[in-house]
C-alpha cells in the first residue's frame, strides 16, 4: 500500500472510531470493539516476532500483563495520567523483551520459544508475590470519572483504542517496508544464509523482540482502567498466548494485513460465541481453529486467496 | 606473510569427542586462484565454516588483511569482505531472484536502498546468465540456475574473497564448464577465491595452489601438478 | 527459621520428588532430546493420564497406578498417530521449527480446554491404600504417595535406558538420532522409527500421569506447571541422554523442594523456570550448535 493512500486509510479508521463512540450506541459495543482493537495491537505485536522474523513467542501473557502491572503501579505511585500510563507499559514490557531476546536468541528458535512460556510462569509468580499491586487477592482500580471528550470513560477507553491498534499497524507497516523489514524476511527464510549475507540477526532479532514487547506493553496498560479489577489469573491467561497465536495465524503471517483480518474475525467470533455459548467451549473452537489452520491453511486467509488468484 | 589475504594459524574444532580440525594452518594470496581438497569428512566445510564465521572455532587464530578476526561474528566477516556460498543452495525463499541478491547488496555493501540496488542486481544476473529468471522465486529454478543464484548472491555482497563451497557438485560437464568460467571472470576481476571441490579436473584447472586436507590435517599443499603426484595425497584418496 | 530436621526431610521429599519427575521427563527426553521434535503438549497427555487414572479410580476403584500401565498401549497409539500428522504436515516440508512449535502448543490448549469441559476446574484426586501413609526412618518422615511413585520412576527410567541400548528398536531409534542416512542403509525405514519413538514417549504419559495424580490432585491447567520443569529437566540433562534426565530430575525436585520448605510453596514454580532460563542462557553451544 502506498503511504499516501496508507495515511488516508489510517485516519479513516480513526475518524470512523470517533464518530462511533459519539454516536452512543449500545455501550455493549464499546466493550467488544475495546477487547478486538485490543487483540489488533497484541496480534499486530506478536507477528513482528513471530510472522516476520519466525520466532514464536508463546509468553505474550507475560508482556501484557507487565503493561497492565506497571499502569497499576504508576497509578498508585503517582497517579499518573493514562498516556504516561501507556508510555511506561509499552517501555517496561519493551525492556523485557529485549532482556529476554538477549538472553536467549543466540539459541535454536526452539528454545526461545520454550523460554518466553517460561517467562510468563515466572513473572506471573512473582505477580502474585508483590501486594503493592495487589498479590494474588487482585487490586481494584478506580476510573476516572469523566473521559475526555465521550463522557463515558469507557467510551474514550475505545477510542484510546482506536488511535492504539491504527499506530501499531503503522509500526508494522514501517518495519515490513523498510531494510529491516527485509531482513527479518531474509532471516527468517534462512538464518544461516542471511548471517553469511551480511545481516546482523542477533540484532534484529532482538530489535523485533523489543518492538512486539513494548506494543503487548501498550495494549495491557489500559487494561486495569477498561476492567477495574485486576488479578494475574486473569492478566496472564494462557487465553492472551492462544489468541496471539492464533489471529495472525489465522489471517496470514506475512504482512501486517494479516494479524488485523485475524484479530477482527477471532475476535468478534469469540465475542458473539462467549456471549451465546459457554465461553469455555469458545476457547475449545479457537484451539480446534488454531490447529486447523496450522495443519491445512498455514499461510492464512491472505494465502488462501493469494493462491486463489493464482500468484 | 607479505600479500596474504587469509591467514589461518593453528585452527582447530572439536565437535564433542571427535576432532575436525587439528592445528591446521595455511595462508592465501590476495587475487590468488586457490584450491581445497581432501576426502569426505576431512574437515574442508568445517575450515570454511570457522573462516566465515558460521561456527566458532575452539583453537587458532584468522587473519584477514592482516587484522585477527577470529571472535568477530559472521556478518561482520562479510562486510569486511569474506563471502561464501553453500553447498546446499540456501535461497531465501519467499523473495524473488531479484530480492535474494537485495539482500547482500543492502547488508553487506551498504548500498543505497532503491533504484540503485535493483539497477545493481539486475547487472549482476546479467553477468551471471540469470536475468529472465529476475522476478522468479526460488523454487522455479533448476538445479543450475539456484547454483548460479548461490553464486549471484556472493557476487552481490562485494566480496574481497570469495569462498566456492562445492558449488559444481551434481552439474553436467557442460554446466561445470559454465561455474568455472564465471569463477575465472571475478578473479579476473581482482577477487581472491578458494574452491572446494570433488571434480578434479575442475579445481587442477582453476587453482594456482592447492591444501590438502585428511581428517583435520593438512597433509599437503603446492601445485596441482605436485598434487597430482604428491603420494600421500593418493593414500589419503585411496587407501593404502 | 532453619532446623536441620527441616533440611533433612526436605531434602528427602525432594529427591522423592525428583524420581517422579524423571518419569514424566522421560518422555520428552525421548521426543525432543532425541529426536528434536518440540512435543510443548507432552505435559498435557500427562493430565490426560491422570484424569484417566481419577476416572477408572472413581468409577471402578482401580489402583491408578495400574490403570495408568493398562492404558499404555492406547497412549501409545495416540502417540503415534499425533507424530504421523506431526511428520506429514510439518516435518516433510521441512516447516517444522515454527509451525510444529504452533501444532503441539494447540494441541496443549485443545487437550487442557477439553479436560476443563468435561470435569471443570476443581481439583480432582485419587483414593488409594498407599496414599495417606507414612513412616519414619531416623526423624525423617517418608510418606508412601512420593515414595511409590519415585520407585515405579526409577523403574520407569532403566526399563527405558535398557530398551534404548539392549533391543533392536531401541538401538535404532538412537541410531535415528545422529544419521538418518546410517538407518536408511542400514534397512530401517527413519519415519517408522521415529513413529514407534514418538508412541512410546507418550505411552510413558500414562503412566507419569498416573503417578502425578496419586502424589497431588491435579487440575486441568497443572499440565502448564510442568512445561518448564520438564524442558528444564531435558535441557539441563544433556538432551537425550536417560541418565542426565534422572540426575536433572533429581537436582530440580530437591532444589524445589527447598525452596517450598524456607520460602513458600507458591515460590516453587518460579525455582524451575528460573531455572530452565538460566540454562538456556547459559548454553554453551551456540545457534548453529546442538
Amino acid at each position: 500500500m502506498k503511504t499516501g493512500r496508507y495515511l488516508l486509510v489510517s485516519l479513516g479508521v480513526i475518524g470512523l472510531g470517533v464518530l462511533l463512540a459519539r454516536a452512543r450506541v449500545n455501550p455493549y459495543i464499546y466493550f467488544a470493539g475495546y477487547v478486538i482493537l485490543q487483540y489488533v495491537v497484541i496480534a499486530t505485536a506478536w507477528n513482528i516476532l513471530g510472522g516476520y522474523a519466525g520466532y514464536v513467542n508463546f509468553g505474550t501473557a507475560a508482556f501484557f500483563a507487565l503493561g497492565a502491572y506497571t499502569a497499576i503501579f504508576l497509578i498508585e505511585s503517582l497517579k499518573a495520567p493514562l498516556p504516561v500510563l501507556i508510555l511506561g507499559g509499552g517501555l517496561v514490557s519493551g525492556v523485557l523483551g529485549l532482556g529476554i531476546g538477549y538472553l536467549t536468541l543466540r539459541l535454536k528458535g526452539v528454545f526461545f520459544s520454550i523460554a518466553t512460556f517460561a517467562l510468563a510462569v515466572v513473572l506471573q509468580t512473582l505477580v502474585i508475590n508483590w501486594d503493592y499491586v495487589g498479590g494474588a487477592k487482585g487490586m481494584t482500580v478506580i476510573r476516572p470519572r469523566t473521559g475526555v471528550l465521550f463522557g463515558n470513560y469507557v467510551t474514550f477507553l475505545f477510542t484510546v483504542m482506536v488511535v492504539l491498534a491504527v499506530g501499531a499497524v503503522t509500526i508494522a507497516w514501517l518495519i515490513e517496508r523498510s531494510w529491516i523489514g527485509r531482513g527479518l524476511a531474509a532471516l527468517r527464510d534462512n538464518e544461516e544464509a542471511a548471517e553469511c549475507m551480511g545481516v546482523p540477526t542477533l540484532r534484529l532479532k532482538v530489535f523485533a523482540t523489543t518492538v512486539s514487547g513494548f506494543l503487548m506493553g501498550v495494549a495491557g496498560a489500559p487494561f486495569p482502567y477498561y476492567v477495574t479489577y485486576v488479578e494475574p489469573s486473569s492478566a496472564f491467561n494462557l487465553d492472551y498466548a492462544v489468541n496471539a497465536l492464533a489471529m495472525p495465524m489465522i489471517g496470514g503471517t506475512t504482512t501486517w494485513a494479516g494479524p488485523v483480518i485475524g484479530a477482527v474475525l477471532l475476535g468478534t467470533a469469540q465475542q458473539v460465541a462467549t456471549v451465546t455459548i459457554s465461553s469455555e467451549l469458545n476457547l475449545l473452537i479457537v484451539g480446534v481453529v488454531l490447529v486447523g489452520f496450522v495443519v491445512l491453511a498455514p499461510e492464512g486467509i491472505l494465502g488462501l486467496v493469494r493462491r486463489i488468484r493464482g500468484r | 606473510m607479505a600479500g596474504a589475504l587469509l591467514e589461518v594459524q593453528g585452527l582447530t574444532k572439536r565437535f564433542g569427542g571427535f576432532t575436525a580440525l587439528n592445528g591446521v594452518s595455511l595462508q592465501v594470496k590476495t587475487g590468488e586462484r586457490f584450491g581445497l581438497i581432501g576426502p569426505n569428512g576431512s574437515g574442508k566445510t568445517t575450515l570454511i565454516n570457522c573462516v566465515s564465521g558460521a561456527l566458532p572455532s575452539d583453537g587458532g587464530r584468522i587473519l584477514f588483511e592482516g587484522r585477527d578476526i577470529t571472535g568477530i561474528p559472521a556478518h561482520q566477516r562479510t562486510r569486511r569482505g569474506i563471502v561464501r556460498s553453500f553447498q546446499i543452495p540456501k535461497p531465501f525463499t519467499s523473495m524473488t531472484v531479484l530480492g535474494n541478491l537485495a539482500i547482500p547488496l543492502e547488508y553487506a555493501t551498504q548500498a543505497r536502498p532503491g533504484g540503485d540496488v535493483a539497477a545493481e542486481a539486475m547487472e549482476i544476473l546479467r553477468h551471471i546468465g540469470l536475468e529472465s529468471k529476475a522476478h522468479s522465486k526460488p523454487a522455479g529454478l533448476t538445479q543450475i540456475e539456484m547454483r548460479k543464484l548461490e553464486l549471484a548472491r556472493a557476487m552481490a555482497a562485494k566480496p574481497k574473497l570469495l569462498i566456492s563451497d562445492e558449488a559444481m557438485a551434481g552439474l553436467s560437464s557442460g554446466e561445470v564448464d559454465d561455474i568455472l568460467a564465471i569463477l575465472f571472470r571475478l578473479n579476473e576481476q581482482g577477487i581472491t577465491i578458494i574452491m572446494i571441490e570433488h571434480i578434479m579436473r575442475a579445481v587442477m584447472r582453476f587453482s594456482e595452489r592447492i591444501v590438502v586436507l585428511d581428517a583435520g590435517d593438512r597433509i599437503a599443499e603446492g601445485t596441482p601438478d605436485e598434487i597430482v603426484r604428491n603420494p600421500a595425497v593418493e593414500k589419503a584418496y585411496l587407501g593404502e | 527459621m532453619f532446623s536441620w530436621d527441616l533440611l533433612a526431610n526436605a531434602v528427602i521429599a525432594g529427591v522423592l520428588l525428583g524420581g517422579f519427575y524423571a518419569a514424566v521427563s522421560l518422555g520428552v527426553s525421548l521426543t525432543f532430546g532425541l529426536l528434536d521434535v518440540v512435543n510443548m503438549a507432552h505435559p498435557a497427555f500427562v493430565i490426560l493420564g491422570s484424569y484417566a487414572a481419577y476416572a477408572m479410580n472413581t468409577s471402578f476403584g482401580l489402583d491408578p497406578i495400574l490403570t495408568g500401565l493398562v492404558f499404555t498401549p492406547v497412549f501409545y497409539v495416540l502417540g503415534a498417530v499425533v507424530y504421523r500428522i506431526y511428520y506429514e504436515s510439518f516435518e516433510r516440508k521441512g516447516e517444522e521449527s515454527l509451525r510444529g512449535l504452533v501444532f503441539f502448543f494447540g494441541l496443549l490448549f485443545i487437550i487442557e480446554v477439553s479436560l476443563s469441559l468435561k470435569y471443570g476446574v476443581d481439583y480432582r484426586l485419587v483414593e488409594a491404600s498407599y496414599i495417606g501413609k507414612s513412616f519414619e526412618i531416623g526423624g525423617v518422615g517418608i510418606a508412601l504417595r512420593l515414595l511409590v511413585p519415585c520407585i515405579v520412576g526409577l523403574a520407569m527410567t532403566m526399563v527405558l535406558h535398557a530398551f534404548l541400548s539392549r533391543t533392536f528398536y531401541g538401538r535404532a531409534i538412537m541410531a535415528v538420532s545422529q544419521d538418518r542416512l546410517a538407518l536408511r542403509l542400514m534397512g530401517a525405514n527413519p519415519v517408522h522409527i521415529k513413529t514407534i519413538a514418538f508412541g512410546i514417549g507418550i505411552a510413558t504419559a500414562s503412566l507419569a500421569g498416573a503417578l502425578l495424580v496419586t502424589i497431588a490432585p491435579v487440575v486441568p491447567s497443572t499440565a502448564r506447571d510442568y512445561i518448564g520443569r520438564v524442558f528444564a529437566i531435558t535441557v539441563l540433562g544433556g538432551m537425550g541422554s536417560i541418565g542426565g534426565t534422572l540426575v536433572a530430575a533429581l537436582v530440580l525436585g530437591v532444589a524445589e523442594s527447598l525452596m517450598a520448605t524456607f520460602s513458600g510453596p507458591s515460590w516453587s514454580l518460579a525455582v524451575s523456570f528460573g531455572i530452565l532460563i538460566l540454562a538456556l542462557a547459559v548454553r554453551p553451544s551456540g545457534l548453529f550448535g546442538r
